[in-house]
């Protein structure tokens, strides 16, 4: 089992200033103090469509990686994505899912078939050719930056340790000020570095969600 | 109540195809629905543009259609309103939230032709127009022959003012 942070540090090495992330909840807040960019893709409605947002920008942006953080929980909420994501087979999008168990959002209650669910198989058998599944971080380390080559879509389970319950401040996620500071960047070729103040620590605009859903 | 079918004229899916093309959409993003199947998705489907894009559930396409819209291509999630209630809390975040330029193409399954929707003996019509001003969303019928020029100035507002429409197809077109 992984440290998430540290999971993330390691994708996040291999991610450029190109590249559009659409991490979730409680992912979503180690991400963007790891990697604050303007092309983090954060506003995602409801629970379980980041990886459906993700199809979209990677259909309509086939020059850019597109990179999903997902959970497990979020996943579970929409598992037809793997399907639809397998046959639009958008060569550009990365979906990782963090698997830990729980709700961490909500309550850190578990999920359903918790332990028992194997988040691999069901991208396989969706239809996804490039699968795989870590639980030991040295061996991510060691990879993170050949999946990230490959030609997608690439599914990636990664099983990381539960960081509990917390109290986050989800207008850095939700505000309009985000949506439109992603939308500037993208508009711009995605040349937005990495002193956006769109993902300031400072919360700012309105939308305060628990789930966003 | 009177609910007399009126004689309403046929509907010509080349037509609404058409419209959807002027109306500069380059992805259709589609589950199946049964008003729009023959008229519309299964001519989509012998194409290439737009891109058909099969999904499994109604409200991935709600997401889709987001993402579509920040890279500057325009998406159109094709449905039946059964879909459209199942999604209404996609609908609710993402595109009248985040007032984001998600149209949808909606086929009213069991819908008498010539009926209003809102005169419909079932349920499940008569609910759908209240529930899209309930949550102020702008929307067209389009149930007659006429009413196909409604669809492209429909697609261009929703993306000139970023907001979300919906387009209901009231009768299967040819």
């Amino acid at each position: 089992m992984m440290d998430r942070k540290k999971t993330l540090a390691a994708i996040a090495r291999h991610v450029t200033d190109a590249d559009i992330v659409l991490p979730v909840y409680s992912t979503a807040f180690d991400w963007i103090d790891i990697r604050p960019h303007a092309l983090n893709y954060l506003s995602h409605g409801a629970m379980g469509l980041a990886s459906s947002h993700a199809l979209g920008l990677a259909l309509g942006r086939p020059d850019k990686r597109v990179i999903v953080l997902d959970g497990d929980g979020s996943l579970l909420m929409n598992l037809g994505t793997l399907v639809s994501t397998a046959e639009a087979a958008p060569k550009n999008l990365f979906h990782f899912v963090c698997e830990n168990g729980t709700y961490e959002a909500n309550g850190g209650h578990p999920i359903p078939g918790r332990g028992h669910v194997s988040f691999a198989g069901m991208a396989r058998s969706a239809g996804h050719k490039s699968v795989c599944e870590f639980s030991d971080l040295k061996i991510f380390e060691q990879q993170a930056g050949a999946i990230l080559a490959e030609q997608g879509p690439v599914f990636v389970c990664l099983k990381i340790v539960s960081s509990g319950d917390q109290e986050r401040d989800y207008s850095r996620l939700h505000g309009a000020h985000v949506r439109k500071a992603f939308r500037d960047a993208l508009g711009a070729g995605g040349l937005h570095s990495q002193n956006s103040t769109s993902q300031s620590r400072s919360a700012r605009g309105a939308d305060q969600n628990g789930r966003g859903s | 109540m009177s609910v007399s079918a009126g004689a309403a004229a046929g509907l010509s899916g080349e037509s609404i195809i058409r419209e959807i093309k002027a109306g500069g959409i380059q992805f259709v993003v589609s589950v199946p629905d049964i008003t729009t199947s023959e008229g519309l998705l299964r001519p989509l489907a012998k194409g290439t543009d737009p891109r058909l894009i099969r999904i499994c559930k109604e409200d991935e396409g709600v997401a889709i259609c987001a993402g579509l819209s920040y890279t500057g291509k325009r998406g159109l999630l094709l449905i039946q309103q059964t879909g459209l209630l199942d999604s209404i809390n996609a609908v609710r975040g993402v595109a009248v939230e985040y007032q984001l330029p998600i149209c949808m193409m909606v086929g009213l399954l069991e819908k008498e032709v010539g009926v209003p929707p809102r005169q419909s003996k079932k349920y499940g019509v008569r609910i759908v127009e209240p529930i899209l001003e309930a949550m102020g969303i702008a929307y067209h019928e389009i149930e007659e022959q006429a009413d196909v020029a409604k669809i492209r100035p429909a697609i261009d507002k929703a993306f000139a003012d970023s907001k979300p429409v919906v387009i209901l197809i009231g009768q299967r077109p040819s």
